[in-house]
């Protein structure tokens, strides 16, 4: 007979204190990927504080869909956007605040950017890699040959922040993603001081096999549920 | 003068007859995404796509979509049984850690030793990267899929890229409209020719010289 073991939960009652300490100047790391896993719920949330001169990371700048990271844009929120593919033609509000000159942009390879965070996540100050040797990326970068071949040196990626989508969660910040949701989120979530899951459904704890959890808990700080408990009069969907 | 050459279908065809049964190919935005189409299913050829899809193929005609089966254009795709899912950093270990076989990507501009220049016009002030520079330097091998020279006529393939490269020297194939190429270390070799394209005429749009294998006639 096993005892049941104290869980302190880590559901939060409102997408507000989901964000609670997001604050000017942060950085924020944003899961999602062509539209899928994107933590919709947490940006809209965030555009209603007066963070400003966040440096967001993510995939892209937005693609035209509500709750994207086109929102902060938006609302001005950003001084800086770390991503690999900024130029969408659907990433409207990106390009109205970087034609003003109110965002720099650092354009970074999508698997680089991956192993930026994971390294960030596992404790690792960075790492060489042949992506981008002998291209303009190359100039003015520490490079070395390793194994005969040309590689570039990049360093971890850390955030303040990680807003993360995921398709289960229970109260321990256990969690499985669908599909391609999965996509940059588990490496954000471990490369943040604060990481908040956004969940399609809050499932027991216990009732995710462990060989099942694609993201254990001691990467979670909060969980979001699909149920609001607490005050949404602030809500904008 | 043009020549007509093949259809967008048939240099999907000319990528897909190329593709060895059983390997594992990523396709790149655009162009190389008909090529999941094109390929003959009982060849067991693994599509791999940069958000971790790795075995994905066309949607059946009337098959409802899922929205978080997307290839690398966000257009919806299915799974094949045996599909799996990884995370971005598995799904380019996959890519630079030699696991994949082909990828297969449009161009701005080839050169004749195989650099590639694909994502930022010499003019533009910013450009998008996405997967293209780690799928360049990290599959075994880099086929080109694209129209043989740009609208207002200007050369495509050329001898020395005036783009900013993606990554040199891995480009192993081209295929155009008017041809299929191979990468060779003494220059380009045409493998191929469309029907009603001769060999003076692609001579004349590609700038450096081309040798013709054998098989080649016209």
């Amino acid at each position: 007979m096993s005892k049941g073991v104290p869980v302190k939960s880590k559901i939060v009652a409102s997408r507000h204190d989901a964000i609670a300490g997001l604050e000017s100047g942060h950085s924020l790391l944003v899961g999602g990927w062509g539209g899928i896993g994107v933590p919709q719920r947490l940006i809209l949330a965030a555009v209603q504080t007066a963070a400003r001169n966040l440096t967001i990371v993510s995939n892209n700048c937005g693609m035209g869909q509500a709750g994207d990271v086109g929102e902060l844009f938006r609302a001005g929120m950003v001084g800086k956007a770390i991503v690999t593919f900024p130029t969408s033609p659907k990433a409207v509000e990106f390009r109205k605040r970087y034609d003003a000159n109110e965002v720099e942009v650092e354009v970074v390879p999508q698997g680089t950017l991956a192993e930026r965070l994971r390294a960030a996540g596992a404790g690792i100050g960075g790492f060489f890699t042949p992506t981008g040797a002998g291209t303009p990326l190359a100039e003015g970068r520490e490079t070395r040959v390793i194994e005969g071949r040309e590689q570039l040196f990049e360093t971890a990626l850390r955030g303040d922040f990680a807003f993360i989508r995921v398709h289960q969660a229970d109260a321990m910040g256990n969690a499985r993603f669908r599909l391609a949701g999965r996509g940059f989120n588990p490496l954000m979530a471990g490369a943040a001081k604060v990481t908040v899951v956004e969940a399609d459904e809050i499932v027991p704890v216990g009732s995710i096999a462990p060989d099942d959890v694609h993201l254990s808990g001691v990467f979670v700080d909060r969980v979001l549920g699909p149920e609001e408990i607490g005050s949404v009069e602030e809500g904008v969907e | 003068m043009t020549q007509q050459g093949w259809s967008k279908d048939e240099m999907a065809r000319r990528v897909a007859e190329r593709l060895k049964p059983g390997s594992f190919v990523n396709l790149g935005i655009g162009m190389p995404a008909s090529v999941v189409a094109a390929v003959d299913p009982e060849d067991g050829i693994v599509f791999h796509c940069e958000n971790g899809i790795v075995g994905y193929r066309a949607l059946e005609l009337d098959e409802q979509p899922d929205p978080a089966t997307i290839d690398a254009g966000s257009a919806p795709v299915g799974l094949i049984p045996g599909a799996s899912i990884v995370a971005l950093d598995q799904s380019f270990a996959i890519a630079r850690g030699g696991r994949l076989d082909v990828t297969v990507l449009g161009a701005f501009q080839v050169s004749e030793k195989g650099d590639l220049a694909n994502w930022k016009a010499p003019q533009a002030d910013l450009a998008g990267i996405g997967g293209a520079m780690d799928l360049a330097a990290g599959a075994n091998e880099v086929f080109v899929m694209m129209r043989h020279t740009e609208r207002s006529g200007a050369l495509k393939i050329v001898r020395e890229c005036t783009y900013p490269l993606t990554a040199p020297r891995c480009v192993t194939t081209i295929v155009t409209e008017y041809a299929v190429m191979r990468v060779t270390p003494t220059g380009l070799t045409v493998e191929q020719l469309a029907d009603g394209v001769d060999r003076a005429f692609l001579q004349s749009v590609t700038e450096p010289e081309l040798s013709f294998a054998e098989l080649v006639t016209a």
